[in-house]
């Protein structure tokens, strides 16, 4: 069973939702209740999936996205998932189950980057080059594969309900296996981060941490690439961190929050689209997109409000 | 003058010379520092101030003759050495607060994650100790990159000191300061180092500002490198020796010292 399910015709019910979008295919509607709406969600299996897989990309995404967005890596975490994509496209063209191809095209392409540093002159055309070659191998894969647009959709938007019980099981292994590894490496890599200059010279071993970092992050795309699929990464990866590194300038505050933000934005676009018939990864990105919005015109307000009362005294 | 035993020395540098690609930085380098000194170290751009600490630092090795730091061959890492890179500033958004800048000299090299408790807590204390001493406590909590160059360089220096170093390597600390701070920087370096009697050295452009807290100057042009007191180095004769062409140094009413001569040398380079 594929993680998209791409290898069977494709999600039961969310082609039946295709096809007769006003049909109530759960059987229940949305009360104000939302204690029994959440237990009526959970009654299905698939819902279960969706919230178990989405709270855990969510958690590693608002951890590793913290790093993202403070090493100016949201370029290249999304590149990364363009890469993926050749990646879970050539393993569907083989028949292999596409989350191998996409987490073998990542790590590969990352420990590339890694290995470049990150001052490289040219690093994001490098990059950029890179990440066009490999979208024109994935697009050559899908036409080996019969049945092109819905394997192109999932991975292109994401199919978070059509997530299997073992998809879950192997979101979970790489969850823990990412949030390990970024638990030893905090301290040193936030030095590295922050001040590398200074950390290369007390001796932290920039270029390794650099390496390791862009593994892990590869990992975490592989997994988001389930929620929210290539194209809408940022979604969790980026927008989350990028609103809490505005709201506080505590490290551990700010992941805190760019967890609970990545968490809420998954769940409450799943429990929307419960019962409206638009793909999850709409609301996801809309939730984020108009927190940051929101974030950023109150920062401005508040900007322009001290300076008032500053002027004024 | 009586022979010092190297190990006295906090820097030591016999004969020594650094090429990089096919070009000589410096050569010929004898350059002795001794514990609790206050050096400067000055010359024209690209003259090889900052490949000194480089080498000092274990990033840069000699192309000929020896080197010590305190006792020992350079390696990178030592927990003995406080740096300051030359830099611009932190980017206006970087999402860190001045306290946590310093908390990472601490302990930015240790695996994992700290947890709260009483050692945490004693770490902090350090933290607030130092930021007293730089008399930065009160914007600890604010963003570092909405703080002015001064304000930042007061982070530096005590993410640097909070070691406990026995020597501190300054790189262009007072770059992009205000003429206050240009002042203030050097005074409170000075102050902190000879505390725990740490050897500074400080690289910059202009020896002015630091002539009232300088015991040494470290003087580098065309390759060539001399230490000495102020009144011994910045003489018309010994860099008219240094720069190997006739310069001439003017002294102000406030006692400013100026190098004057290297505007023809840089404008018409052949006519001496």
């Amino acid at each position: 069973m594929g993680v998209y399910h791409l290898m069977a015709t494709i999600n039961p019910l969310s082609s039946l939702k295709n096809l007769i979008p006003n049909l109530t295919i759960r059987g229940t509607g949305f009360s104000w209740n939302l204690v029994a709406d959440v237990l009526a969600q959970f009654q299905y299996a698939f819902m279960q999936h969706a919230y178990m897989a989405g709270i855990i990309v969510a958690v590693v995404a608002g951890i590793v996205g913290y790093f993202v967005v403070l090493r100016s890596l949201s370029f290249a975490g999304h590149a990364l998932s363009h890469i993926g994509f050749a990646g879970a496209t050539g393993a569907v063209a083989l028949g292999v189950n596409p989350i191998y191809g996409l987490l073998v095209f990542t790590v590969g392409a990352a420990m590339g980057m890694g290995f470049m540093g990150k001052r490289i002159y040219g690093r994001d055309v490098v990059i950029g080059i890179v990440l066009a070659w490999t979208l024109g191998l994935g697009v050559l894969f899908l036409s080996l594969y019969t049945g092109y647009a819905t394997e192109a959709y999932a991975l292109l938007f994401g199919e978070i309900l059509g997530i299997s019980q073992a998809d879950v099981i192997v979101t979970l292994i790489a969850g823990v296996v990412t949030l390990i590894a970024m638990a030893i490496m905090f301290r040193p890599l936030l030095f590295a981060s922050v001040d590398g200059d200074v950390a290369e010279a007390r001796g932290v071993p920039v270029r390794l941490l650099s390496i390791l970092f862009m593994v892990v992050l590869a990992i975490s795309v592989s997994e988001a690439v389930q929620v929210v699929g290539v194209l809408l990464i940022f979604a969790l990866l980026v927008t989350p961190p990028a609103i809490a590194e505005r709201l506080t300038a505590h490290p551990i505050k700010a992941i805190g929050l760019s967890v609970l933000l990545a968490i809420l934005f998954t769940c409450i676009g799943l429990f929307i689209s419960f019962y409206l018939p638009y793909p999850v990864s709409f609301f996801i990105t809309t939730l984020a997109f108009i927190t940051y919005l929101v974030v950023r015109l109150w920062a401005y307000v508040r900007q322009r409000f001290t300076k008032l009362t500053s002027e004024a005294v | 003058m009586q022979k010092k035993n190297t190990t006295d020395l906090t820097v030591s540098l016999q004969d020594a010379a650094v090429q990089l690609d096919s070009r000589i930085i410096w050569d010929d380098a004898n350059v002795n520092v001794e514990q609790g000194e206050f050096v400067a170290v000055v010359g024209p751009n690209g003259s090889g101030k900052s490949t000194l600490l480089r080498v000092l630092l274990g990033l840069q090795y000699l192309s000929k003759g020896h080197v010590k730091v305190l006792g020992e061959t350079p390696h990178r890492g030592n927990k003995l050495i406080g740096y300051v890179p030359q830099r611009r500033t932190f980017e206006p958004d970087m999402p860190i607060r001045g306290r946590d800048l310093v908390m990472m000299g601490l302990e930015g090299l240790r695996w994992g994650f700290a947890l709260p408790g009483p050692a945490q807590h004693r770490q902090q204390k350090l933290v607030d100790e130092i930021l007293q001493s730089v008399e930065a406590l009160k914007y600890a909590d604010r963003p570092i990159g909405q703080l002015s160059g001064g304000e930042q360089q007061r982070f530096i220096l005590a993410q640097a000191l909070i070691g406990k170093p026995r020597l501190l390597l300054l790189d262009e600390p007072l770059a992009n300061l205000d003429l206050r701070n240009q002042i203030a920087i050097p005074q409170l370096v000075a102050k902190l180092a000879s505390a725990d009697s740490t050897t500074v050295l400080l690289v910059t452009h202009d020896i002015n500002p630091l002539l009232p807290v300088v015991d040494k100057v470290i003087y580098i042009a065309k390759g060539n490198m001399v230490i000495g007191k102020p009144e011994e180095v910045i003489t018309t004769e010994t860099l008219s020796r240094l720069y190997e062409a006739p310069v001439e140094v003017v002294r102000d009413s406030n006692g400013r010292l100026f190098v004057v001569g290297l505007e023809q040398e840089v404008a018409h380079p052949h006519e001496h």
